[in-house]
Protein backbone atom coordinates (compact mmCIF):
# COMPACT_ATOMS: atom_id res chain seq x y z
CA UNK A 1 0.00 0.00 0.00
CA UNK A 2 1.06 3.71 -0.97
CA UNK A 3 -0.18 6.63 1.09
CA UNK A 4 0.79 9.84 -0.07
CA UNK A 5 -0.14 13.88 1.31
CA UNK A 6 -0.37 16.86 -0.27
CA UNK A 7 -1.14 19.79 1.38
CA UNK A 8 -3.33 22.40 -0.02
CA UNK A 9 -4.15 25.92 1.36
CA UNK A 10 -6.94 24.93 3.59
CA UNK A 11 -6.98 21.32 3.60
CA UNK A 12 -4.37 18.26 2.94
CA UNK A 13 -5.32 15.52 0.37
CA UNK A 14 -4.30 12.35 1.23
CA UNK A 15 -4.31 9.06 -1.18
CA UNK A 16 -3.86 5.76 -0.45
CA UNK A 17 -3.96 2.70 -2.84
CA UNK A 18 -4.09 -0.39 -2.43
CA UNK A 19 -5.27 -2.58 0.72
CA UNK A 20 -6.17 -1.67 4.15
CA UNK A 21 -5.98 -3.81 6.23
CA UNK A 22 -4.47 -4.89 9.87
CA UNK A 23 -0.83 -4.70 8.29
CA UNK A 24 -0.89 -1.42 6.03
CA UNK A 25 -3.55 0.36 8.61
CA UNK A 26 -1.18 1.36 11.05
CA UNK A 27 0.69 3.53 7.76
CA UNK A 28 -2.46 5.17 6.98
CA UNK A 29 -2.70 6.04 10.76
CA UNK A 30 0.41 7.73 10.67
CA UNK A 31 -0.29 10.01 7.74
CA UNK A 32 -3.05 11.02 9.02
CA UNK A 33 -1.68 11.76 12.72
CA UNK A 34 0.81 13.68 10.93
CA UNK A 35 -1.16 16.05 9.42
CA UNK A 36 -2.85 16.88 12.65
CA UNK A 37 0.30 16.49 14.42
CA UNK A 38 0.98 20.15 12.34
CA UNK A 39 -2.38 21.18 13.54
CA UNK A 40 -4.24 20.57 10.45
CA UNK A 41 -7.55 18.65 10.77
CA UNK A 42 -9.12 19.37 7.47
CA UNK A 43 -8.49 16.21 5.37
CA UNK A 44 -9.84 14.70 2.07
CA UNK A 45 -9.12 10.67 2.11
CA UNK A 46 -9.27 10.09 -1.66
CA UNK A 47 -10.06 6.44 -2.04
CA UNK A 48 -10.48 5.62 -5.52
CA UNK A 49 -7.56 3.11 -5.42
CA UNK A 50 -8.18 2.04 -2.60
CA UNK A 51 -9.09 -2.09 -3.28
CA UNK A 52 -9.88 -3.19 0.07
CA UNK A 53 -10.66 -1.74 3.35
CA UNK A 54 -11.20 -4.26 6.73
CA UNK A 55 -12.83 -3.42 9.81
CA UNK A 56 -8.84 -1.85 11.21
CA UNK A 57 -9.17 0.67 8.08
CA UNK A 58 -12.41 1.56 9.32
CA UNK A 59 -11.33 2.28 12.58
CA UNK A 60 -8.37 4.74 11.51
CA UNK A 61 -11.10 6.54 9.53
CA UNK A 62 -13.46 6.71 12.77
CA UNK A 63 -10.42 7.83 14.82
CA UNK A 64 -9.25 10.52 12.48
CA UNK A 65 -13.19 11.75 12.36
CA UNK A 66 -13.64 12.22 15.73
CA UNK A 67 -9.88 14.15 15.78
CA UNK A 68 -10.71 16.07 13.56
CA UNK A 69 -14.39 17.03 14.69
CA UNK A 70 -13.32 18.34 17.67
CA UNK A 71 -14.13 21.78 18.60
CA UNK A 72 -15.46 21.92 14.92
CA UNK A 73 -12.16 22.49 14.16
CA UNK A 74 -12.57 20.31 10.54
CA UNK A 75 -13.46 17.38 9.38
CA UNK A 76 -12.45 13.56 7.30
CA UNK A 77 -14.20 13.55 3.81
CA UNK A 78 -14.14 10.50 2.07
CA UNK A 79 -14.04 11.01 -1.94
CA UNK A 80 -14.35 8.85 -4.66
CA UNK A 81 -15.75 5.60 -2.48
CA UNK A 82 -15.35 2.30 -4.75
CA UNK A 83 -19.20 0.86 -4.79
CA UNK A 84 -18.01 -2.31 -2.55
CA UNK A 85 -16.03 -0.16 -0.19
CA UNK A 86 -19.40 1.85 0.51
CA UNK A 87 -21.00 -1.38 1.41
CA UNK A 88 -18.62 -2.21 4.22
CA UNK A 89 -19.02 1.36 5.23
CA UNK A 90 -22.81 1.20 5.51
CA UNK A 91 -22.46 -2.40 6.56
CA UNK A 92 -20.48 -0.53 9.40
CA UNK A 93 -22.76 2.24 9.95
CA UNK A 94 -20.48 4.95 9.19
CA UNK A 95 -22.47 6.59 6.13
CA UNK A 96 -24.23 9.50 8.29
CA UNK A 97 -20.33 10.01 9.72
CA UNK A 98 -18.72 11.38 6.88
CA UNK A 99 -19.60 14.00 3.59
CA UNK A 100 -18.87 12.12 0.41
CA UNK A 101 -17.74 13.47 -2.76
CA UNK A 102 -17.42 12.38 -5.88
CA UNK A 103 -14.63 14.41 -7.37
CA UNK A 104 -10.90 15.33 -5.39
CA UNK A 105 -10.95 18.60 -6.87
CA UNK A 106 -14.41 19.31 -5.68
CA UNK A 107 -14.00 17.73 -2.05
CA UNK A 108 -10.87 20.52 -1.90
CA UNK A 109 -12.61 23.37 -3.07
CA UNK A 110 -15.32 22.52 0.11
CA UNK A 111 -13.00 23.45 2.67
CA UNK B 1 -14.05 -38.43 -13.69
CA UNK B 2 -11.16 -36.98 -15.65
CA UNK B 3 -10.71 -34.39 -12.29
CA UNK B 4 -9.42 -37.13 -10.05
CA UNK B 5 -7.01 -38.16 -12.80
CA UNK B 6 -5.95 -34.52 -13.87
CA UNK B 7 -5.37 -34.20 -9.44
CA UNK B 8 -2.39 -37.10 -10.42
CA UNK B 9 -0.51 -35.19 -12.87
CA UNK B 10 0.22 -32.24 -11.25
CA UNK B 11 -0.20 -28.71 -11.98
CA UNK B 12 1.87 -28.27 -14.97
CA UNK B 13 -1.29 -29.50 -17.26
CA UNK B 14 -3.65 -26.55 -15.71
CA UNK B 15 -1.72 -23.15 -17.35
CA UNK B 16 -2.45 -24.81 -20.93
CA UNK B 17 -6.23 -24.85 -19.54
CA UNK B 18 -7.87 -22.63 -17.06
CA UNK B 19 -11.13 -25.03 -17.33
CA UNK B 20 -8.86 -28.03 -16.19
CA UNK B 21 -8.16 -25.48 -13.04
CA UNK B 22 -11.66 -25.13 -12.28
CA UNK B 23 -12.60 -28.91 -12.63
CA UNK B 24 -9.88 -29.68 -9.90
CA UNK B 25 -11.37 -27.23 -7.47
CA UNK B 26 -14.85 -28.58 -8.46
CA UNK B 27 -16.33 -30.55 -5.21
CA UNK B 28 -12.71 -30.15 -3.77
CA UNK B 29 -10.98 -28.80 -1.01
CA UNK B 30 -7.52 -26.99 -0.83
CA UNK B 31 -5.55 -26.24 2.65
CA UNK B 32 -2.76 -23.87 3.14
CA UNK B 33 -0.96 -22.71 6.30
CA UNK B 34 0.01 -19.28 6.39
CA UNK B 35 2.24 -17.54 8.73
CA UNK B 36 0.04 -15.79 11.55
CA UNK B 37 1.15 -12.48 10.88
CA UNK B 38 -0.38 -9.09 9.38
CA UNK B 39 1.86 -9.24 6.18
CA UNK B 40 -0.42 -12.87 5.27
CA UNK B 41 -3.23 -11.48 4.73
CA UNK B 42 -3.28 -10.44 1.24
CA UNK B 43 -1.92 -13.70 0.12
CA UNK B 44 -4.88 -15.53 2.51
CA UNK B 45 -7.11 -13.23 0.64
CA UNK B 46 -6.03 -14.37 -2.84
CA UNK B 47 -6.17 -17.64 -1.51
CA UNK B 48 -9.90 -17.35 -0.63
CA UNK B 49 -11.18 -15.54 -3.59
CA UNK B 50 -9.87 -18.03 -6.40
CA UNK B 51 -11.81 -20.37 -4.42
CA UNK B 52 -14.79 -18.28 -3.95
CA UNK B 53 -14.42 -18.15 -7.90
CA UNK B 54 -14.09 -21.73 -8.88
CA UNK B 55 -17.30 -21.85 -6.25
CA UNK B 56 -19.22 -20.06 -8.72
CA UNK B 57 -19.89 -17.23 -6.84
CA UNK B 58 -20.46 -13.69 -8.18
CA UNK B 59 -17.89 -10.55 -7.60
CA UNK B 60 -20.04 -9.21 -4.54
CA UNK B 61 -19.97 -12.66 -2.51
CA UNK B 62 -16.42 -12.97 -3.70
CA UNK B 63 -15.55 -9.48 -1.78
CA UNK B 64 -17.54 -10.67 1.01
CA UNK B 65 -15.78 -13.63 1.37
CA UNK B 66 -12.33 -11.87 1.27
CA UNK B 67 -13.64 -9.38 3.94
CA UNK B 68 -15.07 -12.02 6.20
CA UNK B 69 -11.69 -13.67 5.93
CA UNK B 70 -9.74 -11.06 6.78
CA UNK B 71 -11.35 -10.18 9.68
CA UNK B 72 -11.63 -13.43 10.90
CA UNK B 73 -7.82 -14.23 10.59
CA UNK B 74 -6.74 -10.64 12.19
CA UNK B 75 -8.95 -11.86 14.75
CA UNK B 76 -6.76 -15.03 14.93
CA UNK B 77 -4.12 -13.01 15.19
CA UNK B 78 -4.64 -10.00 17.51
CA UNK B 79 -6.99 -12.48 19.84
CA UNK B 80 -6.62 -16.11 19.74
CA UNK B 81 -2.52 -15.58 19.32
CA UNK B 82 -2.33 -11.80 21.46
CA UNK B 83 0.10 -11.04 18.35
CA UNK B 84 2.16 -11.74 15.18
CA UNK B 85 4.38 -14.48 14.80
CA UNK B 86 2.65 -16.89 17.87
CA UNK B 87 1.39 -19.22 15.31
CA UNK B 88 -0.19 -20.37 12.02
CA UNK B 89 -3.38 -20.23 10.59
CA UNK B 90 -4.23 -23.15 8.63
CA UNK B 91 -6.87 -22.26 5.58
CA UNK B 92 -9.10 -25.03 4.39
CA UNK B 93 -11.84 -23.88 1.07
CA UNK B 94 -13.85 -26.32 0.15
CA UNK B 95 -15.73 -25.71 -3.20
CA UNK B 96 -19.00 -27.29 -4.03
CA UNK B 97 -21.67 -26.50 -6.42
CA UNK B 98 -22.66 -23.09 -5.64
CA UNK B 99 -20.85 -22.84 -2.21
CA UNK B 100 -17.85 -22.14 -0.39
CA UNK B 101 -16.68 -23.18 3.10
CA UNK B 102 -13.66 -21.67 5.05
CA UNK B 103 -12.19 -23.46 7.73
CA UNK B 104 -9.88 -21.35 9.82
CA UNK B 105 -7.81 -23.01 12.45
CA UNK B 106 -5.05 -21.71 15.06
CA UNK B 107 -3.35 -23.44 17.97
CA UNK B 108 -4.07 -20.40 20.44
CA UNK B 109 -6.35 -19.19 23.19
CA UNK B 110 -9.94 -20.61 23.13
CA UNK B 111 -12.15 -17.87 21.42
CA UNK B 112 -15.74 -17.04 23.01
CA UNK B 113 -17.90 -15.13 20.61
CA UNK B 114 -20.59 -14.35 22.92
CA UNK B 115 -18.27 -12.35 24.95
CA UNK B 116 -17.92 -10.04 22.10
CA UNK B 117 -20.46 -6.61 22.31
CA UNK B 118 -22.15 -5.68 18.96
CA UNK B 119 -20.71 -2.42 17.73
CA UNK B 120 -23.51 0.29 18.01
CA UNK B 121 -23.89 1.31 14.66
CA UNK B 122 -26.67 4.00 15.75
CA UNK B 123 -24.38 6.09 18.21
CA UNK B 124 -22.71 9.67 17.93
CA UNK B 125 -19.24 9.76 16.61
CA UNK B 126 -17.58 10.61 19.88
CA UNK B 127 -19.30 7.23 21.20
CA UNK B 128 -17.80 4.62 17.99
CA UNK B 129 -15.64 2.55 19.61
CA UNK B 130 -14.93 0.98 16.36
CA UNK B 131 -14.46 -2.55 18.53
CA UNK B 132 -16.57 -5.67 17.35
CA UNK B 133 -17.08 -4.59 13.99
CA UNK B 134 -14.60 -7.60 12.66
CA UNK B 135 -16.85 -10.33 14.32
CA UNK B 136 -20.35 -8.37 12.90
CA UNK B 137 -19.06 -8.48 9.68
CA UNK B 138 -18.33 -12.27 9.42
CA UNK B 139 -22.00 -12.52 10.62
CA UNK B 140 -23.15 -10.05 8.06
CA UNK B 141 -21.26 -11.44 5.06
CA UNK B 142 -21.43 -14.86 5.57
CA UNK B 143 -24.17 -17.33 5.30
CA UNK B 144 -23.00 -19.28 8.11
CA UNK B 145 -20.34 -18.67 10.96
CA UNK B 146 -19.29 -21.13 13.45
CA UNK B 147 -16.62 -21.24 16.56
CA UNK B 148 -15.49 -24.27 17.70
CA UNK B 149 -12.65 -24.65 20.12
CA UNK B 150 -10.84 -27.92 20.37
CA UNK B 151 -8.96 -28.98 23.36
CA UNK B 152 -5.10 -29.66 22.77
CA UNK B 153 -5.41 -28.55 19.24
CA UNK B 154 -6.99 -25.14 19.36
CA UNK B 155 -10.08 -22.74 17.51
CA UNK B 156 -11.76 -24.05 14.07
CA UNK B 157 -14.06 -21.47 12.74
CA UNK B 158 -15.87 -22.67 9.94
CA UNK B 159 -17.88 -20.24 7.96
CA UNK B 160 -20.28 -20.82 4.11
CA UNK B 161 -21.34 -18.55 1.64
CA UNK B 162 -23.60 -19.36 -0.95
CA UNK B 163 -24.47 -18.46 -4.43
CA UNK B 164 -27.86 -16.67 -4.37
CA UNK B 165 -30.18 -17.02 -6.55
CA UNK B 166 -28.65 -19.20 -9.59
CA UNK B 167 -29.06 -18.35 -13.31
CA UNK B 168 -29.89 -20.93 -16.10
CA UNK B 169 -27.21 -22.03 -18.29
CA UNK B 170 -28.43 -20.03 -20.96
Amino acid sequence: MEVTTKQFKRCDLVKTVGRVDSNTAPELAEAFAAINEADRYRIVFDMSEVDFISSAGLRVLINTQKTCKRWNRGELVLVCVPERIMGALDLAGFVPLFKFYDDVVEAVGAF
Amino acid sequence: MCCRFLSTSGWESIQFCPWLFVCLYMNDSQTRTFPGRFDSLADIGRFVCQAAEAAGLDERAVYAVQMAVDEACSNIIEHAYGGEGQGTIVCTCQVSDGALTVILRDQGRPFDPSGVPEPDLDAELRDRAGGGLGLYFMRQLMDEVHFVFVPGSGNVLTMVKRSTARESAE
